[in-house]
């Protein structure tokens, strides 16, 4: 039994800010920038936040750094780095600290500018002794070994990696703010570069920049706030390694965990998700994700995403901003499904809307595949 | 022989032409990489013990890069005792090297380095 304040808390403020291209920023710029779009949002200001969750893509201690540039205080300051899934904790700590009166207001924030800085992923990640010498392209030789222990087991294709990345791009040509807009055709995909075997360029996500916040409170004080809030139900982590060969089995990852453990705090089964978002690192994440996350058997996850049945119209609407395969990627994402998530039950996609969206799965990936955390949210009428 | 300092030791093995794993005396498990304590157990009772070097491909792939420059394996290997661990298979070209094949540990040098790589072995007749 588990005693997580299902309900008791909630997301009041969500935003994005430059997701894509953002010249002349620095990443905390861009994150603070989210962050006073975010409280606005809410109806409330940064005197307000006595939380803080952080993240920097490289200040380690990013999270003192952050309460600084706001000229915060903060309670608490939580400056956990799982990686992407980092943000899915970020929730299910805020919501256990205000159910508990630890804190009132908690935000949570990201933003890198990595794609105008660098123009390539910016990590302050270590090679691992017992990996280093042999080289791989992390991280996306890892995810490729996962993705061809995958193909090995199940018979999948690359047809059926390709048609996550089209239906990502099918997404995003519907969100105004995603970087990756023009048709993209199987034909386009079979074509593309291969990274590490069997990913190609276009198994891969993109390098942007990018900034999300949210902000949560109690539920209580949650119905005096500007926006419809949008509850937290359920949410759950669970790490399982660090590098991919730690992995026990590669076609299944701690998600399954995360996800059942999310679920129960929910009260809520997959069949009850309205709109999915899962972190699509690369095609293959999203496939793992929907088998482990209960969406359909392990090892049917390659069919499930084929004719379409993940993208606009298909039967399972997954990764509606286009993910991180076609949205943004700005070295970190686990937040930016969490936004998407927040706009889809308050019914303020626009062309990408969900009708009818009760019920979202937010899931956060971090590593290589290594640490998994899912939050389940349900609109203010649930 | 029991195991003080496990990166170190690891390597000298190496350098002594020796690819030795871990064991921890009272599970029986065997471990890679060396550490100092066993996991999941927290047992301090690991000692080196000689790997067969004998192994099994798990998952593989292939470092694409730009000509001239070779793109290379980089797989995941089963070993006979249990502990998986990233390697390269060599003497085949990259792409050749499938899941399944049974592949042997020899030590070479890298950039004055020793490290384990694999090659395939012909199965038996």
């Amino acid at each position: 039994m588990s005693n997580f304040p299902r309900g008791r808390t909630a997301i009041v403020g969500a935003a994005t800010f430059g997701q894509g291209k953002a010249p002349g920023y620095e990443a905390s710029d861009l994150a603070a920038i989210a962050s006073a779009m975010a409280l606005e949002d809410a109806g409330l200001s940064l005197a307000d936040v006595d939380g803080l969750f952080f993240c920097h893509p490289t200040d380690t201690m990013g999270g003192l750094s952050f309460a600084q540039y706001l000229g915060i205080r903060p309670k608490v300051t939580d400056n956990n780095r799982t990686g992407g899934s980092a943000f899915q904790t970020y929730v299910e700590h805020a919501a256990y600290l205000l159910d508990a009166g630890a804190i009132d207001c908690a935000l949570i924030a990201y933003g890198s500018n990595q794609a105008t800085a660098t123009g390539k992923l910016v990590s302050t990640v270590q090679p691992m002794r017992y990996e280093a010498p042999y080289r791989p392209l992390n991280p996306v030789s890892s995810y490729a070994l996962a993705a061809a222990r995958y193909m090995h087991q199940y018979g999948a294709t690359r047809e059926q990696l390709g048609a996550v990345a089209l239906a990502a791009r099918k997404w995003a040509m519907l969100n105004p703010e995603a970087f990756k807009r023009d048709a993209l055709t199987m034909d386009d995909y079979l074509a593309s570069r291969m990274v590490s075997d069997p990913l190609s360029v276009l198994d891969c996500c993109l390098v942007t920049d990018g900034a999300a916040a949210v902000v949560m409170t109690r539920a209580d004080r949650a119905r005096d706030l500007k926006r419809a809030p949008t509850k937290v139900l359920g949410a759950a982590a669970e790490s399982h390694h660090r590098e991919i060969g730690w992995l026990d089995d590669l076609t299944v990852t701690a998600a399954a965990r995360s996800g059942a453990r999310a679920y129960q705090r929910a009260g809520l089964t997959p069949a009850d998700i309205d709109v999915v978002q899962v972190y699509d690192a690369f095609t293959i994440n999203t496939i793992l994700f929907l088998e482990d996350l209960g969406f359909c058997p392990k090892g049917e996850g390659a069919r499930f995403v084929e004719d379409g049945r993940i993208a606009p119209g298909g039967a399972l609407p997954v990764n509606t901003n286009g993910g991180g395969l076609s949205c943004c990627h700005p070295g970190m994402y686990g937040l930016f499904p969490i936004v998407e998530a927040v706009r889809q039950l308050r019914g303020e996609a626009g062309d990408r809307q969900v009708a009818d969206a009760s019920f979202a799965i937010a899931h956060g990936n971090g590593g290589v595949l290594s640490s998994q955390a899912t939050v389940i949210l349900g609109a203010a009428a649930t | 022989m029991d195991v003080t300092h496990p990166d170190a030791e690891f390597r000298a093995f190496l350098v002594a032409g020796r690819f030795m794993i871990q064991r921890s005396k009272s599970s029986g498990v065997h471990v890679f990489y060396p550490r100092a304590v066993a996991p999941g157990t927290g047992a301090r009772d690991l000692e080196w013990v000689e790997a067969s070097g004998r192994g099994v491909v798990y998952s593989t792939t292939v470092v694409r890069k730009k000509p001239p420059e070779p793109s290379y394996n980089v797989a995941l290997i089963d070993l006979a005792e249990g502990p998986r661990m990233m390697s390269r298979v060599e003497g085949v070209e990259p792409a050749a090297v499938a899941i399944g094949m049974a592949v042997q540990a020899r030590i070479v040098d890298r950039d004055g380095e020793p490290v384990v790589v694999f090659d395939t072995v012909e199965p038996a007749a």
